[in-house]
């Protein structure tokens, strides 16, 4: 395919169309996905969450000046969210981003929600192997400004780099479950601004009390990304972890476990598929949905009644 | 398959008046299309260059600086140097009634000036998907 061989040129254009492909699920892009399958694996892929107006956008745009720096060239999926009403949606992360887009080692590409929960968006998946195929390294992910759950990428990401502000909340806010959880690194942003200490203090305390004990000790730091000051601390970090990660053997759990639930994904789509459209007859999709509505017949009957032949048969 | 209408609205050179293409910006959110907003003081370098890697389907300009006869028409040049040349491009602002034509020969689709009812503006990107 063209398109494939353009991209691992390195050409930017082709990258960028094969993402709106994936995204807008043009069956053209599951033939270049499989292509550049053998392309990929190879990027340090990082995840940023945290609440929003922490200052995401700005401590990637920071980041990504001490990675230009060692001489990598990085890609960056922003993700905002989509409005459930009309399909729409600002996507704006980039505007703290702008004095990259015209460097050649740096793609960034803004992606809405559509439809999706957890914090990334149907086409996060797709888009994050394309970079890898580009070259990209590291691949930043920035999700959309979370709350306490939107813990999806952690399964996406080696790294999880969660941005915090002062004065969010007190220490009960630390102990809770979720988002906390999944950080591999801490940066408590704004640091300029009052508060900086004890909310670096309560999350420290909160790693070192509520959970069991981990190799990997999160560190917890401090940044003011609106002048850089902090940065390059948290890029050492995020580089120790992925050091730690691979000699400890966590990277490559890390990676079956994601490249099992990718092929689950696949044979879910495809059966799903091949169910609607080759075993059930046309019209019979719906009746079905309308006995169901009816209450006439339950959803696990009617899926036994149309598995049936299938199972008998192979 | 569903074909998202992804637009881009920047603000190219030096004036901060960034209202209208903030409205412009969410007419369009709210008609379902997916927005890229790049914020103010963009060269056109930097906007070929976003338009380029979001993939966009048009991209709507927006300057009150009087400058649009040399940032406008440059935007186009740098579309069609880099290819991508099937990207519409429309200007808003303050345009004089006499720039208009010149403007539509350097290659920009479409001018909205003050006044101009939403509506038409997102009747006119609703058009604007390219060909893949």
């Amino acid at each position: 395919m063209e398109i494939v061989e353009r991209l691992l040129k390195g050409d930017a254009g082709a990258a960028a169309r094969l993402i709106s492909m994936a995204e807008d699920e043009d069956p053209r892009a599951v033939k270049a996905l499989s292509a550049l399958h053998a392309h990929t694996g190879k990027a340090q892929i990082i995840g940023v969450t945290g609440p929003p107006g922490a200052g995401k956008s700005t401590v990637i745009d920071q980041a990504v000046k001490v990675y230009r720096k060692k001489g990598c060239k990085v890609g960056i999926l922003a993700i905002d969210p989509t409005s459930p009403f009309t399909g729409g949606a600002i996507l704006g992360d980039r505007i703290r981003m702008q004095q990259h887009s015209t460097d050649p080692g740096v793609f960034i590409r803004s992606m809405g929600t559509r439809g999706w929960t957890g914090g990334l968006s149907k086409g996060t998946a797709s888009a994050i192997k394309i970079l890898d195929a580009l070259g990209m390294d590291p691949i930043i992910v920035e999700t959309v400004g979370a709350g306490q759950s939107e813990v999806e990428i952690v399964r996406s990401a080696h790294s999880v780099l969660i941005v915090e502000v002062p004065g969010l909340g007190d220490d009960i806010q630390a102990f809770k479950a979720g988002i906390l959880e999944i950080g591999d690194v801490f940066v408590v942003n704004k640091a300029d601004r009052e508060g900086a200490d004890k909310a670096v203090a309560e999350l420290r305390a909160m790693l070192e009390t509520c959970q069991e004990p981990r190799a990997w000790a999160p560190p917890v730091l401090k940044a003011s990304a609106r002048d850089g000051a902090g940065i390059g601390e948290v890029v050492d970090a995020l580089d120790s972890h992925f050091a730690f990660i691979k000699q400890s053997g966590a990277k490559d759990l890390k990676d079956r476990a994601s490249a099992e639930r990718e092929f689950m994904e696949v044979l879910r789509d495809r059966l799903a598929k091949y169910i609607t459209e080759k075993v059930v007859r046309k019209g019979e999709f719906d009746a079905l949905v309308e006995r169901i509505l009816r209450r006439q017949l339950d959803p696990y009957s009617a899926a036994e009644k149309l598995l049936e032949p299938i199972e008998k048969g192979k | 398959m569903e074909r998202k209408i992804r637009v881009l609205i920047a603000k190219p050179g030096l004036d901060g008046h960034d209202r209208g293409a903030k409205v412009v910006a969410r007419a369009l959110r709210d008609a379902g299309f997916e927005v890229i907003y790049t914020g103010l003081h963009q060269t056109p370098e930097q906007i070929v260059s976003t338009a380029v890697q979001e993939d966009v389907d048009a991209i709507g300009l927006s300057c009150l600086s009087g400058a649009h006869m040399t940032l406008f028409p440059r935007v186009v040049e740098l579309l069609r140097e880099r290819g991508a040349d099937d990207i519409i491009v429309s200007g808003g602002g303050i345009v004089p009634e006499e720039d208009v034509p010149k403007l539509k020969t350097a290659g920009i689709a479409a001018v909205f000036g003050p006044g101009t009812p939403l509506k038409d503006i997102v009747e006119f990107h609703k058009k604007a998907l390219r060909k893949r």
